[in-house]
């Protein structure tokens, strides 16, 4: 194994220096604080608006900073490379969204995401008596027997939903309209996941697991953490099958449904073999009578350099993928506005 | 003994952090995410940072501004199941005569804060198993009539005892759970740290 091998300064100035990328490069769109690593939509907070905020580990980029903006998120928390962040940088992004309207966070299933967002909550209730209301993402079908895990993991769904909520809370919906709207994408949302490579996180220098030429990691999240089997590597189509029929026979997605079907690459893999994966999920979907009435194909929630790819699929009726359509502009997802 | 007794001990804490920052993150690469090592050590430097700029009257002020500079720098998990411990502590320790007693008191204070954030139980796979046998055998020691230094001494021995144990258990916390069965045959980062700090403890407390 060989050493690291990144764009970077000094491994403990990644975080803080893309953000100042980001700032640097978006400047219409966004404020960013960069004391306490939140970006911001640049014209929040917006009267009458529940407050969308979420948060989490960097090293998911675009995912979340990049959907801060019109039609999506006010506000989103980075942490540490694979870190949440902590409960101060929850609670100044929760008091400078709040219009009057409440706030909802957007927390994406895993241990020390869902501690500091609940610390947070109880600090911004106590403090400033913010109403904050949560939606906590979990729609990793690789996680199972979830008596005895922490849960499914919040994965792909969570890129959809702040899409379709974003869309909600900017034609002005109430905070509990908003929430249920976010509980019904997750609950309508499955997805699942694969690697063809470890990530090397900065701080840690080297890769965080071994896959050899070989071999190819299913069932994996979004942190680098090692999945449920290794498993000899496969032709395209076969791995399409191996993460699109447990998500199909999850929920369960039938035939006649209608889903917003996403391939998203986890970071190092090209969109040419993405959209060859999405070739072979779209005929997989075709054969199960499950039409895909939206797409979404490229790399929107990553594990850094790793390459692989996840399978997201959410049963989707009118009014989600009207939603869907609505305008958003953000520097990681953009149309109609 | 006195605040400088715990001022040493967030000291050597930081230490014996920073030098086994490497070996927490390959603990934690092979069940988690490989930040456990890096993350203590940024939270401990952070509290070196506040013992360097401020002076406290009271080890209980100590342990509370120490816990919210966790909560504040460390993030994941560790931030609030570790600030909360200490946050806890120091809160038990509010205007009590320091003595292996009260610390003791202090100690299972701190430990069911972070049952009470974690949801832990025993044998999950986490920091708890070590935290469970060391306040047993703490307690078992100050019962028997052990003076502070030899019970912490019991309690960081039965600590790295629980932290060795995890290495069979299957995960049922935390990002090691999703593992499943593939999470045995690997040591708890969370327990490691944990016998960390009561080693430490042991040293410079009494």
């Amino acid at each position: 194994m060989g050493g690291m091998k990144k764009l970077i300064n000094d491994p403990a100035d990644v975080v803080s220096e893309a953000l100042q990328g980001m700032a640097a490069a978006h400047p219409d769109r966004l404020r960013v604080d960069l004391e306490n690593r939140i970006v911001y939509r640049k014209d929040a907070p917006r009267p009458g608006k529940v407050g969308l905020i979420s948060g989490g580990g960097s090293g998911h980029e675009p995912m979340h900073g990049g959907f801060v903006g019109l039609g999506m998120l006010d506000a989103a928390c980075a942490g540490e490379v694979f870190t949440s962040p902590v409960p101060d940088q929850m609670m100044a992004a929760t008091k400078a969204v709040d219009a009057g309207a409440g706030v909802l966070h957007i927390v994406k299933n895993y241990t020390g995401d869902v501690m500091n967002f609940e610390m947070a909550a109880e600090l911004a209730a106590a403090d400033a008596g913010t109403e904050v209301l949560s939606v906590v993402t979990n729609d990793d079908v690789a996680v199972q027997d979830s008596l005895y895990t922490a849960g499914r993991r919040g994965v792909g769904v969570t890129v959809l939903l702040e899409k379709i909520v974003g869309a909600a809370a900017e034609e002005g919906r109430p905070l509990q309209e908003v929430a249920d709207l976010a509980k019904k994408v997750n609950d309508n949302g499955r997805s699942m996941g694969m690697a063809l490579t470890s990530c090397t996180v900065p701080a840690a220098g080297k890769p965080t697991f071994e896959l050899a030429e070989n071999e190819m990691e299913v069932g994996i999240g979004i942190h680098g953490e090692p999945g449920r089997q290794r498993l000899p590597l496969a032709p395209a189509r076969d791995i399409a099958a191996m993460l699109v029929d447990p998500v199909v026979s999850d929920l369960p997605y039938q035939q006649g449904d209608s889903v917003i079907a996403f391939v998203n690459s986890m970071g190092g893999t090209p969109l040419l073999e993405l959209y060859l994966m999405y070739n072979e999920v779209a005929q997989l979907l075709d054969r199960a009578g499950i039409t895909v009435a939206r797409s979404l194909v490229g790399n929107y929630i990553t594990s850094l350099e790793m390459a692989g790819c996840s399978v997201t699929l959410l049963k989707a009726d009118d009014e989600l993928v009207r939603l869907w359509d609505a305008p958003v502009n953000t520097p990681g997802l953009r149309w109609g506005a | 003994m006195g605040v400088d007794s715990f001022v040493s001990w967030l000291r050597d804490v930081a230490g014996s952090l920073h030098d086994n920052a490497a070996y927490l993150t390959e603990l934690d690469s092979a069940i988690g995410d490989a930040d456990h090592g890096a993350n203590m050590d940024r939270g401990f430097q952070a509290v070196v940072g506040l013992l360097d700029e401020t002076s406290f009257d009271s080890a209980d002020e100590l342990l509370k501004k120490a816990g919210m500079t966790l909560v504040s720098k460390v993030g994941g998990a560790s931030g609030p199941l570790y600030g909360t411990f200490f946050l806890r502590f120091g809160t038990a320790l509010a205007g009590v005569d320091l003595t292996p007693e009260t610390i003791g008191k202090g100690l299972h204070a701190g430990v069911e804060g972070v049952l009470a954030r974690g949801k832990a139980e025993l044998g999950d796979k986490t920091m708890y198993d070590a935290w469970a046998p060391a306040l047993d055998a703490y307690d078992a020691a100050v019962a028997g009539g052990s003076e502070l230094g030899t019970a912490l001494t019991a309690a960081a021995e039965a600590a790295a005892k629980g932290r060795d144990a995890t290495i069979p258990l299957v995960a049922r916390k935390g990002r090691a759970s999703y593992l499943g069965e593939r999470s045995a045959g690997h040591q708890d980062p969370g327990a490691t740290s944990t016998t960390l700090i009561l080693e430490s403890a042991a040293r410079t407390l009494p």
